[in-house]
């Protein structure tokens, strides 16, 4: 039962689910991302209902989108799931430097995707797609500054977990914390995977 | 192994506000819904006030309007909701033989948050008008086009919060009922109130969200200028109506099926015999919360949907009829040859079951889209759901309080003064609904300040509102039995029904901290009858006895929660002209929101840093309670 | 001839409860229980049908409730242990394929009728086409194809299938007729709604908002006057006769300065708010206001009365209306409400 078991022992192979502590966190993320799955599939169907109204002599998706920036953001995002899931590997082997690496690697990727949306939607203002420009661009920004904000708050999130290893180390408690905001940061590159189909290619097709 | 974590076990108010153990959550969450009830009830009596006679002025019109609106919002989301949360918190660890539940900490988050929505909702009445759009604050009415004041931002921000904590609150509970059960206890042998709450959780789980985005979106228009629902730049007032109800229709099962849980228990064991159909309750339960999400537009059959959508939704809302069928005779073949007894409890669960039916057949009748264009609107729908939700949740409540209080308190309840609780509400509660049926059909819409003389409406107008004093009589009496039997000692015994079937009553009353000195051994479903039939007293352990972990109190919910409050001030007053001077630095730079957030991530920022290690109760400290042998 | 008397005779005790019966059913120009045409009679057709089936579920689920309880209360000191029944499959099933059969007694009639009540007359020439327009808190009617225009008082050719496009300037209201047709939601952003009825014969039928929109939601009443065919001709052209304005010319000067600038009558002023065409002739002033000349309650008195109640102070009849307390002198406000008094149309 209690926390301390294996910290000084060597780690079980799935340090996440050692403990019933663990577990719990665990399935309650679960069921969380089931919430979020709700969330964001509630913001994708206000999104697709009022994406049509752009309202006279404001840019259209068809205008304003700029597939080769939203290609790349994705390609980033992509690729930081990949190393999400070395990290998670190396947590397994119990190579808990390897797994800081792939975790900062992780952040970084991360903090790209963040730089090139702020990037882009400074773009969008400048060609008068403000907020309240629209119903189109208010579920526009609602939808994509959504997940944009689960960026962020997982780059957070992952730095404070990573500067706890520094000073706690892999053990099984900090273990489920690891394992969980890796599937949390698997889920924002899934809902990525939708807002760039169903806003931007979508959106491009008109 | 050694413990060396000095932990400060606090005492008083603190403990009270650190609290992390969830019988005593039950009882925060008991108290504050509680007190809203008796404040959406103060609404209720104005609103019959009002409408006593035609063309009367007691109240004035758009006062009438936020008393509506508040009335439903309080009743449904900090009365119902929290006192189905005391009961869940209170009962459903002990039903499955759990020490604890999952997440002790997040169900303390789950309380503060509820609590600081609910008492910023109500901040609203000081602080220059409440809302006034309805509970539905159905757009445009709700835009800032029609809605100039911070009526709705209330609502709105209010709503979020508290949403906040029942969403986290469903999701300790699935991960409890799912983790924790304790050895033997399978899904098939949990007790029926356990599996409501279980089902009542994952409906949270999965409607609470969509409230979330169409709260934000809301929000975003009113306080940042967005166009979800402002027609004139292209936004969709018919949206919101689409995302309130689903998940709007989704709560009403989320209410309902928990006290469908507590009559299953009630009736059970006053019936002293075994659930009827137990398998086909559960089966059936399960039915009710997966057609609840497919029937959210029979709230909207007069928005103009069109015919194929009309029909489709009414046909799925009928559906529903089969499985609450499946219940009412479940119940009624439980009391069949049974030897039943009339206790307070009893009285209200075998009470519930025809006057839910009475709403449940309304229910069925304005799911046929054609009459509910008669019935949309009017009174008649007024009469059906508080035929559901008073007569169906509120009986349960009543029910389940009298049925677990020496479970919670540690003291009976007056059976008398209850009986006079039962019969004054009971009859109050037709009296005041059952004409409402035949206003609606006699055409008076809901929603109305008042009515004209001479349209036929004025003696069942009169009617209802005697039965609404009758029902506020009711409310009283039980608080007289609150306050008399608090004076009592504690003396409840652990089964002081003597007819207990579940794990609950093995334990003393009220449960010590951790619930079960040794956690039980559970042999078949209704855990305790069965070992009670076997010449038992009480459960077989399946664990030696052992010093058991516990989580340690903590204040940063009760932050956390300030957090938001103080966040959904800063948010609310963004906007206001406040000149040049500090406040309008304050407030325009929204930096009281800012902080106001800044203060719940920095509690969990320490949440996540800090380790909880939690602490220990020894071996003889737990021998040393009553009822438990070494 | 004498034995048709008798069996009437016979009859009338019965008649006479069946009044008795049905005035507790409400007003017969105002109850859903007393359609006065096809489209409510076909709704409360499907009223009775479901009202039926549902009285008999709860007169089994009452009796086998009552039959329980007495049964088996439990006797003082009775120890007994009842048998642990854990269910009867023949029984489950059967309260099982009951109420499915009872569904679709109730399902086949319900989709029919959503179907037909869809039926869409925008386009049939037979049919009289209206424009309904909601506003905070009263009911524009415009008919597209007479060019006419009025407010709070519909009027209909009977026996006619009227045709309905509803939608709203503000705020969501819903069009509500009970004794004649279900209601349909008036939605803003160019999102019509269709509808139609029919009224079986003459008479005036009261109209309700019902849909939450803003204090005075509970007075945004609108009546229905069904007149036959003849008269229906005789209003429209009545309605686009041209009005003189008062003879005198101060009041002809302060009404063209603080009346026409936002209301219409006849050919003369603005169709900003509600068109005052042949006001005098109306139910009720403000929807709430009813004229007569017998006033029973406090909210009834002569058009004339009633038009000087409101112009004095309309946020005391109906809070939150958009009609402004208007700066006129006494002696203006009587002589403008004897104008708007005398605006009779024949018909």
């Amino acid at each position: 039962m209690s926390a301390h078991s294996h910290v000084d022992g060597q780690l079980p192979h799935e340090p996440e689910k050692a403990t019933l502590e663990g577990r719990n966190k665990v399935l309650g993320f679960w069921l969380f991302l089931g919430a979020e799955t709700v969330l964001f599939g509630t913001l994708f169907s206000a999104f697709l209902a009022l994406r049509h109204q752009v309202g006279d002599g404001n840019p259209s998706g068809q205008e304003l989108f700029e597939l080769s920036t939203t290609a790349w953001a994705t390609f980033i995002l992509l690729t930081s799931s990949l190393t999400s899931v070395f990290a998670i590997q190396s947590m397994h082997t119990n190579k808990v430097k390897s797994m800081i690496v792939w975790l900062i690697i992780t952040i970084l990727l991360g903090l790209g995707f963040l730089g090139l949306e702020i990037v882009e939607f400074a773009n969008y203002v400048d060609e008068g797609h403000k907020f309240s420009t629209s119903a189109f661009s208010t579920s526009f920004y609602t939808l994509v500054g959504f997940h944009g904000a689960h960026v962020l708050f997982g780059i957070l999130w992952i730095g404070i977990l990573i500067a706890q290893i520094f000073k706690k180390g892999l053990n099984v408690t900090t273990a489920p914390k690891i394992y969980v905001a890796g599937i949390y940061w698997h889920f924002i590159d899934v809902v990525w995977v939708f807002i760039f189909t169903v806003v931007y290619l979508m959106g491009k097709v008109g | 192994m050694a413990h060396a974590h000095a932990v400060k076990r606090y005492s008083g108010l603190m403990d009270w506000l650190t609290t992390v153990d969830h019988k005593k959550i039950g009882i925060l969450y008991l108290i504050s819904g509680g007190f809203f009830f008796l404040v959406g009830g103060l609404e209720a009596l104005l609103i019959r006030i009002q409408l006593w006679k035609p063309l009367n002025d007691f109240v004035a019109a758009h006062t009438y309007n936020e008393l509506l609106t508040m009335h439903g919002t309080t009743m449904i989301f900090l009365a119902a909701m929290p006192i189905i949360f005391a009961l869940m918190n209170a009962i459903v660890p002990l039903q499955i033989g759990a020490r604890d539940v999952a997440f002790p900490f997040v169900n303390a988050i789950g309380f503060w948050t509820f609590f600081a929505g609910g008492v910023l909702l109500n901040v609203s009445w000081f602080a220059g008008g409440a809302p006034d759009a309805g509970w539905t604050s159905y757009a445009p009415l709700a835009t800032p086009t029609f809605s100039g004041g911070h009526g709705v931002d209330y609502y709105v921000i209010g709503l979020q919060i508290a949403g906040i904590g029942t969403l986290v609150g469903g999701i300790n509970f699935l991960v409890t009922i799912i983790n924790m059960r304790a050895p033997g206890m399978s899904f098939m042998r949990m007790p029926m109130f356990t599996w409501t709450a279980f089902i009542t959780s994952a409906l949270i789980l999965f409607a609470f969200p969509a409230l979330t985005v169409g709260l934000v979106a809301m929000m975003f228009d009113r306080l940042f200028g967005g166009n979800f629902f402002e027609p004139t730049n292209g936004g969709n007032a018919v949206l919101w109506e689409h995302i309130f109800w689903i998940f709007g229709h989704p709560e009403v099962y989320i209410l309902i099926l928990p006290a469908f849980g507590v009559i299953s228990e009630v009736i059970s064991t006053f019936s002293r015999k075994r659930l009827f159909g137990y398998s086909s309750m559960v089966f059936a339960t399960v039915l009710i919360g997966f057609l609840g999400f497919m029937v959210w537009a029979h709230h909207m059959f007069t928005t103009g949907l069109g015919p194929v959508a009309n029909a489709l939704f009414s046909i799925a809302t009928m559906l529903i009829a089969v499985p609450t069928g499946i219940k009412i005779f479940n119940w009624l073949f439980t009391m069949w040859g049974g030897s039943i007894r009339f206790t307070t409890a009893n009285l209200f669960a075998v009470g519930f079951v025809p006057t839910f039916v009475m709403g449940g057949v309304t229910g069925v009748m304005l799911a046929a889209a054609p009459a509910d264009f008669q019935y949309h609107d009017s009174y008649f729908v007024v009469a059906h759901f508080h035929y559901v939700i008073v007569g169906g949740l509120i009986l349960g409540l009543f029910s389940g309080l009298y049925y677990w209080w020496p479970k919670m308190f540690g003291r009976m309840l007056n059976e008398g003064l209850g009986k006079l609780c039962f019969w004054t509400f009971f009859l109050g509660f037709h009296l005041t609904f059952f004409v409402q049926h035949f206003l609606g059909l006699m055409g008076m819409p809901r929603r109305v300040w008042t009515y004209l003389d001479g349209l036929g409406f004025n003696n069942l107008n009169m009617i209802s509102t005697v039965g609404a004093f009758l029902m506020g009589v009711g409310t009283i009496v039980f608080l007289l039995n609150i306050v008399i039997t608090s004076f009592k000692p504690r003396d409840a015994a652990n089964d002081p029904w003597e007819d207990g079937r579940t794990l609950e009553w093995t334990i003393p009353s009220p449960a010590p901290e951790y619930n079960f000195a040794q956690t039980p051994l559970v042999r078949g479903y209704d855990a305790f009858w069965k070992e009670k039939m076997e010449g038992k007293k009480e459960m077989l352990p399946a664990e030696p006895l052992g010093s058991i972990h516990m989580p340690s109190p903590s204040i940063l919910p009760f932050v956390m929660a300030i957090g938001l409050f103080i966040a959904g001030l800063g948010f609310m007053y963004g906007k206001g002209d406040y000149g040049d001077g500090f406040k309008a630095f304050l407030f325009n730079n929204h930096i009281v929101a800012i902080l106001g957030m800044a203060i719940t991530l920095f509690c969990m920022f320490l949440r996540s840093v800090y380790d909880d290690h939690g602490f220990h109760i020894e071996v003889d400290e737990i021998t040393g309670d009553k009822g438990v042998k070494a | 001839m004498m034995n048709r008397w008798h069996v009437l005779k016979r009859l009338l005790p019965l008649l006479a409860g069946m009044v008795l019966l049905l005035s507790a059913c409400g007003r017969a120009d105002l109850s859903t229980l007393r359609p006065q045409g096809p489209v409510a009679e076909e709704q409360f057709g499907l009223m009775k049908l479901t009202i039926t089936i549902m009285v008999v579920v709860v007169l089994i689920v009452f009796v086998i409730a009552g039959y329980v309880i007495i049964r088996y209360r439990r006797r003082p000191g009775d120890k007994s242990i009842p048998v642990q029944v854990e269910g009867n499959h023949k029984l489950e099933i059967i309260w099982t394929v009951i109420p499915i059969i009872l569904l679709i007694i109730v399902g086949i009639p319900t989709v029919n009728s959503v179907f037909g009540l869809a039926k869409d007359y925008t386009k049939d020439p037979n049919a009289v086409q209206i424009n309904v327009t909601a506003h905070q808190y009263w009911w524009e009617f415009e008919y597209p194809n007479l060019g006419v225009k009025t407010a709070q008082e519909l009027l209909i050719p009977e026996g006619t299938i009227i045709s309905v496009e509803a939608k709203t300037a503000d705020v969501l209201h819903s069009f509500w007729i009970p004794s004649l047709a279900g209601k349909v939601d008036t939605n803003p952003g160019g999102n019509v709604n269709r509808m139609y009825f029919k009224a079986d014969h003459t008479g005036v039928f009261l109209g309700k908002c019902a849909e939450l929109c803003g204090p005075s939601h509970s007075l945004m009443d609108f009546k229905v006057k069904v007149v036959d065919k003849a008269s229906f001709d005789r209003w429209v052209a009545a309605m686009k006769n041209p009005v003189a304005l008062p003879e005198d010319q101060e009041i002809a000067t302060v009404l063209n300065k603080q009346c026409l600038t936002c209301h219409a009558i006849g050919d003369k002023g603005v169709q900003l708010y509600p068109n005052l065409t042949g006001i005098g002739s109306r139910e009720s002033v403000g929807g709430k206001l009813i004229n007569t000349d017998q006033p029973e309650y406090a909210n009834e008195g002569s058009v004339e009365e009633n038009l000087k109640t409101w112009i004095k102070d309309p946020q005391a009849v109906k809070p939150g209306t958009l009609m402004p307390k208007v700066d006129l002198t006494d002696q203006q406000i009587d002589a403008i409400a004897k104008y708007l008094a005398g605006l009779k149309l024949d018909y």
